[in-house]
């Protein structure tokens, strides 16, 4: 063989080489993907959750249990879910204050302002819209919606900007301080993916919250849907939450 | 015709490139470095592998079924193991791993049932200061299947204030069955099944039109035919405090 024709056969074989190994790699992968894909198949779901107002008792055990499960920080400004209490005033005014910030005293009852004509909780968490404004405004495409309908962040690529933090219309998400990137509801997404319940609805004492599938043709939340006069928050940007809300007051925001 | 060989060689090189391009473009360089979708698929995968921390109210069933039925036909039944004794998927996992927290504190149990009046109405609720103070919860109520020692049969289970207000009033010895009418389904979803009011002014008539012999009205008798012809009596009277304390 002489210099030449050794030339000639190296240019074709290192190229060749690398197709075939790249071939390879990308069969195997396919072969590993196959049984998991079988398991689970996200596009024969399309999650939300239906909050029924007038169960819910105030008690933050929601907030609890998601702060435990999720590992969100413990301080008492940081939350995936959260409870506002409303309280609509004889002059027509409307205040609302989180209580899961702070909590009423238990060992006492509260004096209670006659002034109020109605008052009722309100739990709130990212409502994963369909069509969400946060992954919109995502410069790095951190953010984004699943094949299911959860809208997650990849704390690998999110960079900390905050512009989702201010793009999202409901307050449902926050910056770690742990990890310096948004964080937020992912409807407990490494457990509805095994077929478990969120940690918010597993321990809700009065089934305010029901989570379902809404591509299932018999789930519970479809019925919730079809039983119940539904409402989202804030429709008019039509952002199409999927966190859908049973009797909700006019006042709530 | 035959090409110059200067065309053949530049030709070959132009090739040449183009195919290390391609095969760099396509092939070689992985996907992530084009498309987010290998990074969104990764982070799926992270999501979905994270540990699972509350076992869920089904699996607790398996060892302690007689406590799981108990609360099964109580009045705590929609409430799962884990809301009051945390999670505890690593003690359903491996029993040796800690036993789940008992909260036995009066605390814990008004987190849930101390008076607020942004409550729904029927939940059941207690003053902590008026109602046993000094006692913890669990000494008189099971918590897997807490029954009430009185139960509460009457309207003022909820509707405590009306009922402690007409109690002083004139009106103490009509039941409230007497004006409203209360379906079964008002005990479970209040505000979806309302008690009926009064709509025709014949319902008070009947104690306190003219003519009529009730002794107990007999200091409130109304000309029904003159007085306040164009309103029903209770958009001018409070029918649970009828013109002021007895």
């Amino acid at each position: 063989m002489n210099k030449r024709e050794f030339l000639k056969d190296a240019i074709l074989f290192f190229p060749a080489a690398g197709v075939l190994q790249a071939l390879s790699c990308q069969a195997a992968a396919k072969d590993a993907a196959a049984p998991a894909a079988s398991a689970y198949d996200p596009t024969d779901h399309w999650y939300g959750m239906g909050v029924d107002v007038d169960k819910c008792i105030g008690c933050n055990r929601c907030v609890e249990a998601c702060k435990a499960e999720n590992g969100v920080p413990d301080e008492p400004f940081y939350f995936r879910t959260w409870v506002e209490r409303y309280s609509i005033h004889s002059n027509g005014e409307t205040t609302v204050e989180c209580i899961s910030t702070k909590p009423a005293p238990v060992d006492q009852v509260a004096p209670e302002d006659p002034g109020i004509v109605r008052t009722f909780f309100v739990p709130k968490l990212c409502n994963q819209c369909a069509h969400p404004p946060c992954v919109q405004v995502c410069p790095v495409g951190a953010t984004f919606q699943t094949k299911d309908g959860v809208v997650l962040v990849d704390e690998k690529r999110c960079i900390g900007c905050r512009y989702c933090i201010q793009a999202c219309p409901y307050g449902a998400r926050y910056l770690n301080p742990n990890t310096r990137t948004a964080d937020k509801c992912t409807f407990c997404y490494h457990r509805i993916t095994k077929g478990l319940l969120p940690a918010c609805v597993e321990v809700c004492p009065t089934e305010a919250r029901i989570f379902g599938d809404l591509k299932g043709k018999a789930d519970r939340l479809v019925r919730f849907q079809r039983v119940n006069k539904i409402a989202v928050l804030k429709p008019d940007l039509n952002t199409e939450p999927k966190v859908l809300y049973a009797d909700l007051d006019g006042e709530v925001r | 015709m035959r090409l110059p060989e200067q065309v053949t060689r530049l030709g070959t090189v132009i090739v040449a490139i183009l195919a290390i391009v391609l095969l760099l473009r396509f092939v070689i360089l992985p996907e992530s470095l084009f498309s987010a979708r290998p990074h969104q698929a990764a982070k799926v995968e992270r999501e979905m592998a994270k540990p699972v921390r509350y076992a869920g109210a089904t699996s607790c069933r398996k060892c302690h079924a007689e406590q799981f039925d108990a609360k099964y036909g109580g009045a705590h039944r929609n409430i799962g193991c884990e809301n009051c004794h945390g999670p505890s998927a690593g003690h359903a996992a491996d029993e040796k791993a800690g036993k789940p927290p008992k909260p036995r504190e009066r605390e814990f149990c008004l987190g849930c049932h101390a008076y607020q009046s942004a409550r729904p109405n029927g939940f059941p609720q207690v003053d902590p200061q008026k109602h046993k103070p000094k006692k913890r919860c669990v000494t008189c109520h099971d918590p897997h299947d807490p029954v009430p020692p009185e139960t509460p049969q009457d309207c003022g289970g909820c509707h405590g204030r009306i009922e402690r207000t007409k109690a002083l009033s004139d009106h103490a010895l009509l039941a409230c069955a007497e004006c409203h009418q209360v379906t079964e389904q008002h005990m479970i979803r209040p505000r979806q099944a309302l008690p009926t009011k009064p709509d025709t002014r014949e319902s008070c008539g009947r104690c306190h039109a003219v003519g009529t012999t009730d002794p107990a009205a007999a200091k409130a008798r109304i000309d029904m035919a003159r007085h306040g012809r164009s309103f029903l009596c209770w958009q001018c009277h409070y029918a649970h405090l009828p013109e002021g304390p007895k």
